[in-house]
């Protein structure tokens, strides 16, 4: 998009989409404008012109707080639990209570 | 033809050949997200015209289509303000906001109409309108300043007048701030609109009776 943008256009707005009432906001993009009235509008026809959504949230990018560094510096790793393989002691518990594993059929 | 059909099809034919016009704009608007919006009112225009094209067709025996596009240039009703071939952006949002304010204060007098299918229907298109004038007057407002979108609003005033019967006309001076002046009329096209007719028709010729 960046050759047809005019100096006017500066401001990122990351755009948040409710697709029913109740659910979360999921990130769906961003529209590029001069404003938060452009925003809105744009934002409108981009993500809600087909009644797709529920609700947006438009963010300014600039309001956003980005976490990126990770301090990991005594290999944790024991915290984690992607050493345990639980699929074999799943199938095994199943076969024990006579269910099958969900969406099997 | 009765009257209510000769209204109903003015109605349509502004809706359609606005629509047509403001799409050529797709791919090439100003920003990407202006050219996602524009074409998807562009669009819009067009679905509020088949709906009036319908009412008109029960009427007439005829059907959307056909009245779309197979009537020759001569028997559009349409306003010479939609017709215009615009090459330049700020002319092209000075129609939208002048031809918005016009649908506006028409949309009014219809749900007000004693038809109670032609008021129904004109409120349905007033509720999607809304967003239509939002989009024109954040527009209008952030080029207030500009002298080209000053010069183009004063340039297609007369015509933006034309949309309208001229008992409707100082209550779209009194929104725009700007005076009646003599209007150019429905009634006499441009030559706009031949060729806009000869490329919208196009495919329709090609092959009359298709189904598609």
């Amino acid at each position: 998009m960046g050759s047809r943008n005019g100096a006017g256009c500066v401001m990122v707005f990351e755009v948040f989409r409710q697709e029913k009432k109740g659910q979360p906001f999921t990130h769906a993009g961003s529209v590029v404008a001069p404003d938060a009235a452009f925003a809105d509008a744009w934002a409108r026809e981009q993500y809600g012109r087909r009644g797709e959504s529920e609700a947006l949230w438009l963010v300014p990018r600039e309001s956003v707080h980005q976490v990126t560094e990770w301090a990991d510096e005594f290999d944790l790793k024991y915290r984690r639990v992607d050493g345990y393989s639980i699929k074999e002691r799943l199938r095994i518990a199943r076969e024990r209570a006579g269910t099958a594993a969900p969406g099997a059929s | 033809m009765s009257e209510r059909a000769q209204q109903l099809l003015a109605l349509a034919d502004d809706e359609l050949i606005l629509g047509w016009r403001d799409s050529e704009w797709t791919g090439i608007a100003p920003t990407l997200e202006e050219d996602v919006a524009f074409s998807s009112i562009a669009q819009n225009e067009i679905g509020h015209a088949r709906a009036l094209y319908e009412l008109a067709a029960a009427e007439l025996d005829s059907d959307a289509d056909a009245l779309a596009f197979d009537r020759q240039p001569g028997e559009y009703r349409c306003a010479p303000l939609v017709e215009l071939h615009l090459m330049d952006w700020a002319h092209t949002i000075a129609r939208r906001y002048l031809y918005e304010e016009a649908d506006r204060v028409r949309l009014d007098a219809l749900k007000k109409s004693d038809d109670s299918e032609l008021a129904g229907l004109a409120a349905k298109i007033d509720r999607e309108e809304t967003y239509h004038r939002l989009h024109a007057e954040m527009w209008a407002g952030r080029l207030r300043d500009e002298p080209r979108f000053r010069e183009a609003v004063d340039e297609l005033w007369p015509y933006a007048l034309g949309v309208l019967e001229p008992e409707q006309r100082p209550e779209l001076a009194r929104r725009v701030g700007l005076t009646v002046v003599d209007a150019r009329e429905r009634g006499e096209h441009t030559p706009a609109l031949a060729e806009l007719w000869d490329e919208m028709t196009e495919v329709r010729r090609s092959a009359p009776g298709a189904t598609w």
